[in-house]
């Protein structure tokens, strides 16, 4: 892939040949999210049977479930990233990470908003302070503390590095702060809230969950992708590359 | 390395108190908090005591917080900072210098005055025991968690409220098991389990929390 003739890793890690290959990709996931998407809500709505105790509120799990997994994952993906920008020095690895956080952040929030609305009928009340939610609201505080820290720094490197260091804290301390919510909720109120207790789930359902779940990773990877493309014209606007590119475009 | 440890130590004491000022109010910050929410909920005994725990505990990590601006900032402005940086000594020392001091000057006073407030909310004498314990355990979690806050928000601009954004969602295990350890034993199940979680929280900070916080530093004076 690179001028040698040799494939080589390193080479997308520089912006200016990443940004190419994140317009070709990006097109190709986002129609595989929405395919996935579509076919997944069609199983969730029309395919997978009523619960037999929850009646047809249940069916807002199909999008809580898979959007609260993709909620943790992005936030260790970022963690990934940041990582390996801090190491090897990659300005792309930083504007990766950079450009998962709003996503995490909003399915984080999806997670919440789909969770108070399945408790209200389920459990009777708007919110609970259960562990799972809980946790996925320090969870949403912390994307929402990388984004203002990165925001509320002028200087594009030290913004980086410092959001960097804050997701790699963040990543260790998610588990402890996962495991003492969980401990506090059981002291407190002990578990008369638990989804881990739900009865063996009808295969349809779980088919349709984790299709849901691959469409939200393929809609993650294909916002993150255009999210990306932007940050890398902005941060790159001074190259004869952009102006090139730009000027292709007008 | 030890006489690197004691220099900061000694020079952020002696600094600190010339100007005593700013020690005092991070403490009175702490007893009027604390002093409000019986005015906000009610006088009455019974639920004062069951609330005493989570308000005093929420009122030191408010303290604790509001105190950071004071560890990195002064020094950063008048110079110190980059003198400590280009210093032979290793950062982490440095690093580790200056949350001890802040630690004895922000965590250490309040450890000594909660019992005085726990009286006010009627907690009984073993309570105020474990309260004191948890404080002493707990308060060096919230310096050293607090320093990777402070470097990483240094110079930034509305950094007061970005580390405040920044700082608490990590200071959550502290709080609950700071609180959940009065908590349980006004509930007569004993506090041995939540004390040593938040022994092992200070030991795992310990070791962490001066290295990330030195990482930061690096960055922010780069």
């Amino acid at each position: 892939m690179s001028k040698s003739g040799r494939f080589s890793w390193f080479y997308f890690s520089s912006p200016q040949s990443f940004y190419p290959l994140a317009g070709t990709l990006q097109p190709w996931f986002a129609a595989l999210a929405v395919i996935l998407c579509a076919v997944g809500l069609y199983i969730s709505f029309f395919v997978a049977p009523t619960d037999a105790q929850q009646g047809e509120s249940y069916r807002i799990i199909f999008i809580h479930v898979p959007a609260a997994w993709m909620s943790m994952f992005l936030y260790l993906v970022m963690g990934f990233w940041s990582g390996v920008g801090l190491v090897f020095n990659t300005r792309l690895s930083s504007m990766v990470a950079t450009a998962l956080a709003p996503t995490g952040a909003l399915f984080t929030f999806i997670a919440l908003w789909t969770g108070a609305l399945w408790g209200k009928p389920t459990w009777g009340t708007w919110w609970v302070w259960d562990a799972r939610l809980t946790s996925e609201l320090i969870l949403l505080f912390l994307y929402i503390g990388f984004m203002a820290l990165q925001a509320a720094i002028d200087d594009q490197r030290r913004a980086d590095k410092a959001g960097a260091v804050l997701a790699l804290v963040g990543v260790i301390n998610v588990p402890i702060i996962y495991f003492s919510v969980k401990w506090w909720s059981t002291l407190h109120q002990g578990a008369s809230v638990s989804m881990t207790g739900a009865p063996t789930m009808a295969k349809t359902m779980l088919l349709g969950m984790l299709i849901m779940a691959l469409g939200f990773w393929m809609y993650s990877i294909a916002a993150t992708l255009a999210r990306v493309r932007c940050v890398i014209l902005e941060r790159e606007r001074h190259t004869d590359w952009v102006a090139a590119e730009i000027g292709a475009q007008t | 390395m030890i006489r690197a440890l004691g220099w900061v130590l000694r020079r952020d004491l002696l600094l600190a108190f010339r100007r005593r000022g700013d020690v005092v109010n991070a403490l009175v910050f702490f007893v009027i908090v604390v002093s409000l929410f019986p005015l906000g909920v009610g006088p009455e005994a019974s639920q004062l005591r069951n609330m005493a725990p989570g308000v005093l505990w929420v009122a030191a990590l408010l303290a604790c917080m509001l105190s950071l601006a004071r560890l990195y900032a002064p020094d950063h402005q008048d110079g110190t900072l980059e003198q400590m940086l280009l210093a032979g000594e290793p950062l982490v020392v440095l690093v580790m210098g200056k949350v001890i001091s802040h630690w004895l000057m922000s965590g250490l006073p309040l450890v000594l005055i909660a019992p005085l407030l726990g009286l006010q909310f009627d907690l009984p004498g073993d309570a105020l025991a474990v309260l004191c314990v948890s404080l002493l355990i707990g308060t060096p979690v919230l310096s050293l968690i607090g320093a990777v806050g402070a470097a990483l928000t240094l110079g930034v601009r509305g950094s007061g409220v970005l580390v405040a954004l920044l700082v608490l969602p990590l200071y959550v295990p502290v709080l609950i098991f700071g609180a959940g350890s009065v908590g349980a034993v006004a509930s007569g199940t004993g506090a041995e389990a939540h004390l040593m979680l938040l022994g092992g929280f200070l030991a795992l900070s310990l070791v962490l929390a001066p290295w990330a916080s030195a990482a930061a530093l690096r960055i922010a004076m780069e």
